[in-house]
């Protein structure tokens, strides 16, 4: 076993591992489609690191957010504190903003795995995102089903609240 | 042999101080190379699963409630075998003093700690104030991975009945002690669950009848160690009423909060019959016709 954790150690075995076998196909956004390809190409222990990997490449809340904690929601389903929220931009892309503390890494890789599938796209391309679309990523067994719940509840808050925003109450 | 028990004016007060060792014992401990020759076994266990790998006390091995602990099929503990190759490939042998500390002040430590009891691992204690303290401290931290000797574990069989109570075992003890130690709305019946939440959740509210209410973190100070001994007479014997030589039986949600005030009440106060239920509200908000009592009055023995 190498000691420490070389930071994309995981990420680039997927990726390799992924040249020598046929890709999967998913009915989801091009971004997250690659990201659940890349889980689905490691081993269990081997995808416990790459959802770390995630935790540590969420990025920092914007300023403009970081001073106004208000701006965001708490996703109480989560075992851990996380705040959400979207900002639609003027060509209809969507912009993904999460915090979570550093003592809580299971929850701030699930928001980096949303933040890199999710951000950027348009509005219906995330409502067309499957409920269960957690359950592609084979982290159930090792991380239990109770857990991933709070990734479900994670991406049902993202899309309640994209629906919302582009769809005014008639 | 086991580790000298720690002597401090706090710990010389509860009634089974051998339980708990303080940072500063943990820290000159390791430094005077403890963890050489596998007498000293440090464990980690925490609500996140990928706590332990952002930085761990150095040495430290991680133990997962849920996928070391828990049996993957059944709603039950894993079984001595399983239990006996885990603790061994932990570096832990039977004689092994067992130091265990996590997250939330310890919450799912003491679970850990509960968990090791029920297979009568004799040495086995808690650091209080857990990870939280230890940071706050400045102590060391690593990410290097922990490559245990393996130990030498018997298979033993778990022995639930001293300190485990099942929902027949609640049903008998009706008028004895009860706490529940779940937050005053899970309490009252206002909420079973988390809103938009429901996979988890009972299908009634509420508690069960008699049961006070002392939610678990109130057993815990500021910096997430124990309460003195004082204040938890007061929350314990004061406010929820028991007296010394009380057949108590403590309750959350699955058990786990529950772990932390049944430490507290077994080795703290020094209650000899203490037992966690960890059925606890997720199997008696769902069994049918048992009694449940609503709002904040603890209710009356049902008939």
């Amino acid at each position: 076993m190498p000691s420490g954790f070389p930071l994309p150690r995981a990420r680039n075995a997927a990726r390799s591992r992924r040249k020598l076998e046929q890709m999967t196909t998913h009915d989801l956004p091009a971004a997250l489609a690659e990201i659940v390809d890349d889980f689905q190409a490691l081993t269990e222990a081997d995808r416990l690191q790459l959802l770390l990997e995630f935790s540590r490449e969420l990025p920092e809340l914007p300023d403009r957010l970081k001073d106004h904690p208000e701006l965001l929601e708490q996703v109480v389903e989560c075992q851990s504190p996380l705040f959400l929220t979207i900002e639609t931009e003027q060509n209809d892309a969507v912009r993904l903003y999460f915090k979570a503390p550093p003592e809580a890494p299971t929850t701030r890789g699930f928001a980096g795995v949303l933040h890199e599938g999710l951000d950027g796209l348009s509005a219906a391309e995330i409502l067309a995102v499957p409920d269960d679309m957690p359950e592609l990523l084979g982290l159930t067994r090792a991380i239990t089903p109770l857990r991933m719940r709070g990734m479900t509840a994670m991406l049902g808050r993202i899309k309640r609240k994209v629906a919302a925003t582009s769809r005014p109450a008639s | 042999m086991s580790y000298a028990v720690e002597q401090n004016e706090k710990f010389a007060a509860y009634a089974n101080p051998e339980r708990l060792v303080s940072t500063q014992w943990l820290a000159s401990t390791l430094e005077a190379g403890a963890l050489a020759d596998g007498k000293l076994v440090v464990v980690e266990s925490d609500e996140d699963v990928l706590l332990y790998e952002t930085g761990h006390i150095p040495g430290s091995v991680k133990i997962d409630w849920h996928t070391d602990l828990n049996d993957e099929v059944t709603r039950d503990y894993v079984n001595g075998e399983a239990f006996g190759a885990l603790a061994a490939a932990k570096g832990i042998s039977r004689d092994t003093t067992v130091v265990i500390y996590g997250d939330k002040s310890n919450w799912w430590a003491a679970y850990a700690l509960w968990v090791f009891t029920l297979f009568g691992h004799e040495d086995v204690r808690l650091l209080d104030g857990g990870r939280d303290k230890w940071i706050a401290e400045g102590r060391d931290l690593t990410t290097e991975r922990t490559a245990p000797v393996p130990g030498d574990y018997p298979v033993v069989e778990r022995n639930d009945a001293p300190i485990r109570a099942f929902k027949d075992d609640v049903l008998a003890h009706f008028g004895k002690p009860l706490i529940d130690v779940r937050s005053p709305e899970e309490y009252t019946g206002q909420r079973t669950h988390m809103p938009a939440y429901p996979e988890e959740g009972a299908l009634r509210g509420g508690h069960i009848p008699t049961a006070a209410s002392i939610p678990w973190a109130r057993a815990a100070a500021p910096d997430g160690s124990y309460r003195s001994r004082e204040e938890l007479e007061a929350l314990y014997l004061g406010e929820a009423g028991l007296t010394a030589g009380d057949d108590v039986v403590a309750y959350c949600r699955i058990g786990e909060r529950s772990s932390h005030t049944w430490f507290a009440l077994k080795y703290l106060l020094g209650f000899d019959t203490v037992r966690n239920y960890d059925g606890s509200w997720t199997e008696w908000g769902n069994a049918v016709r048992v009694p449940i009592a609503k709002g904040t009055e603890r209710g009356t023995v049902p008939a």
